[in-house]
């Protein structure tokens, strides 16, 4: 019998350093994942492009964002609620693939191995990220295509994406937790249920000052309410701010959302990750 | 024999109010196969992941490869190979890339990786689907390349959950071809299974478990032999013969003679099977007797393990 003995890893530099091989492993896969199912991910973009033309060509006509009569300037409007809402919907991709993941045995294999078990999550988190920014890139060129255009300066451009990002990387956590909690893989597909008003009731399509009191208020304070005002005062487009304070502060408040989310989704999903063994 | 390399005693583990292991004890020595046997719900599951480091136990102490299973877990997971009761391989990868992926986990070098996977689908027989998606197999060929991907650091423990599960006559086979093949090299292989007869090709050693609690641990053949002594039984062809076969039965048997009249049947225990088989036999030719069937009838280890349920049960 060979006994193939790994490579050491008992000193702290080696330890990150295989950690950090361990992750690069993980991530490697799930782009392998990306480029043999180039309809899984056309099928994600698929949803982001037909809300594009519901709102923007449908509803949008009767739209009236900005006080100047329906229609004028919706797709300004519409498109930086279009980028963040898809870094909303994310999650439940992230969640979809750590419940499949979980149910096929694939973590209990991970965590039986002499690896970092970290990397499933992390190199997770960063392949989604990076993902989400593949769907940014498609996302802007269609927006370009019917005559979206960033008004901001370069380095204000580049913070939007950047703050878009940051949401998307913080409800990562969520997915992670979601998916390590949900029963089977089926259940993380009805997630959809929790995304869906989530990513909705925002300003994301329609100003909060329009909607009922109440719902208005919600919207305000959604996260994706947040981060769709700060990249649209970014991009110079026309916005809707209302008075409440994540309106008028909505870029310090979609940075500060992020870390809120991830301050408390981070710990949950490492404890759940940890409580498998129970 | 050996040495000890899977000690475990005493395992107790509770799942909010129900006792999945209750003071099990198991070993294994090293190079043999060790066959975990029991119904559903017995604790068989439980028992594969305490002893591979998934799942935290409540009392007593396990020991894999010389290592403290609680204590030294990443000693452990270096010196095991897991196959969960799902196919754990990345289906939409080919089988190399899940053999190179895994390799890497377990910390190869790129190139090491690459040969290993190579040295492993030659082995498993998958060189020809090397570079096939996984999710076109066959669950055969799935459970060899799941086999190999436990494989990678060749392991001086595989633990196998339910390994045939869901496979075809032919897969089971080509599992069993594999686990045979490695257990030969000297692996030890701690396996479970709902599957008899598979214990019965496959293990050295069967401990029975139910309720959590140890039945029986013994050789396929010590388990059998607990059934009692091989019987001969006749068939009739004609109800009315019952009588005279009865009586030819009774001759060389060593026990009491059983007729069942619903199956025509008449059948006793016997001494030395053969012998007895060859006296009844001529004694029917001699009477010019036709019978529908003569022969011996062993034991199986279904009829073993059934009995050592209901027994528990009672």
């Amino acid at each position: 019998m060979t006994t193939i003995a790994p490579l050491p890893d008992e000193t702290l530099a080696g330890r990150v350093k295989w950690t950090l091989h361990d992750y690069r492993a993980i991530v490697g896969q799930e782009f392998t994942h990306l480029v043999r199912q180039p309809a899984n991910f056309a099928w994600g973009l698929g949803f982001p492009i037909v809300m594009v033309l519901l709102f923007v060509y449908v509803f949008g006509s009767a739209m009236d964002v900005t006080g100047e009569g329906a229609g004028v300037d919706y797709v300004a409007y519409a498109m930086p609620g279009m980028f963040a809402m898809t870094m909303a919907f994310g999650f439940t991709n992230t969640a979809w693939a750590v419940a499949e993941a979980k149910q096929k045995g694939f973590i209990d294999r991970v965590r039986s191995m002499p690896m970092a078990s970290s990397a499933v999550v992390v190199g997770r988190n960063i392949a989604d990220t990076m993902h989400a920014a593949v769907d940014l890139v498609v996302l802007v060129l269609i927006a370009l295509a019917i005559g979206w255009r960033s008004g901001g300066t370069f380095g204000e451009t580049l913070g939007a994406f950047a703050l878009l990002l940051w949401l998307r990387f913080a409800l990562i956590w969520v997915g992670v937790w979601m998916g390590l909690l949900v029963k089977s893989v089926e259940q993380a597909g009805n997630l959809f249920a929790v995304a869906f008003p989530f990513g909705m009731v925002s300003s994301v399509f329609t100003p909060p000052e329009l909607m009922p009191g109440w719902l208005g208020a919600i919207a305000a304070w959604n996260p994706v309410s947040a981060t769709a005002t700060a990249i649209r005062e970014l991009f110079g487009n026309p916005s809707s701010a209302g008075t409440s304070w994540p309106e008028q502060h909505a870029i310090a408040a979609a940075v500060i959302w992020p870390v809120i989310i991830t301050a408390i989704f981070l710990p949950l999903a490492v404890r759940k990750f940890k409580n498998l063994g129970r | 024999m050996g040495t000890t390399t899977v000690e475990a005693s005493n395992l107790g583990k509770r799942f909010k109010d129900t006792a999945a292991l209750d003071g099990f004890d198991l070993t294994a020595e090293a190079g043999t196969v060790l066959g975990l046997l029991g119904p559903n719900g017995a604790g068989k599951t439980t028992t594969v992941r305490i002893l591979t480091t998934l799942l935290r136990f409540d009392t007593g102490r396990a020991a894999v490869a010389g290592f403290d299973v609680a204590r030294d877990a990443r000693q452990v997971r270096r010196r095991i190979g897991l196959t969960g009761q799902q196919t754990a391989v990345d289906e939409l990868l080919t089988a190399r890339q899940n053999l190179v992926l895994f390799g890497k986990l377990f910390r190869l070098n790129k190139t090491r990786a690459g040969e290993r996977a190579d040295e492993l689908l030659a082995q498993f027989g998958l060189s020809e689907a090397a570079n096939r998606q996984a999710k076109g197999f066959s669950g055969g060929m799935k459970r060899r390349l799941d086999l190999a991907a436990s494989m990678i650091l060749a392991p001086q423990v595989l633990f196998l959950d339910e390994p045939t599960t869901g496979l075809d006559p032919a897969g089971r086979r080509e599992v069993w071809d594999a686990v045979e093949g490695l257990a030969a090299d000297g692996t030890t292989v701690v396996l479970t299974t709902h599957y008899l007869d598979e214990a019965d090709r496959l293990c050295d050693r069967i401990a029975v478990i139910d309720h959590g609690r140890n039945l029986v641990d013994d050789t396929p053949a010590g388990l059998k032999r607990r059934m009692g002594a091989d019987r001969l039984e006749i068939i009739a062809a004609d109800q009315s013969d019952l009588p005279v076969l009865r009586e030819i039965i009774a001759v060389v048997a060593d026990g009491e003679t059983a007729v069942d009249e619903g199956a025509s049947s008449v059948s006793a225990p016997v001494k030395e099977p053969v012998a007895a088989l060859t006296a009844a036999a001529t004694a029917v030719r001699d009477k010019r007797l036709t019978v529908a069937d003569i022969g011996l009838r062993r034991p199986t280890l279904d009829e073993a393990f059934l009995e050592l349920i209901a027994k528990e049960d009672q």
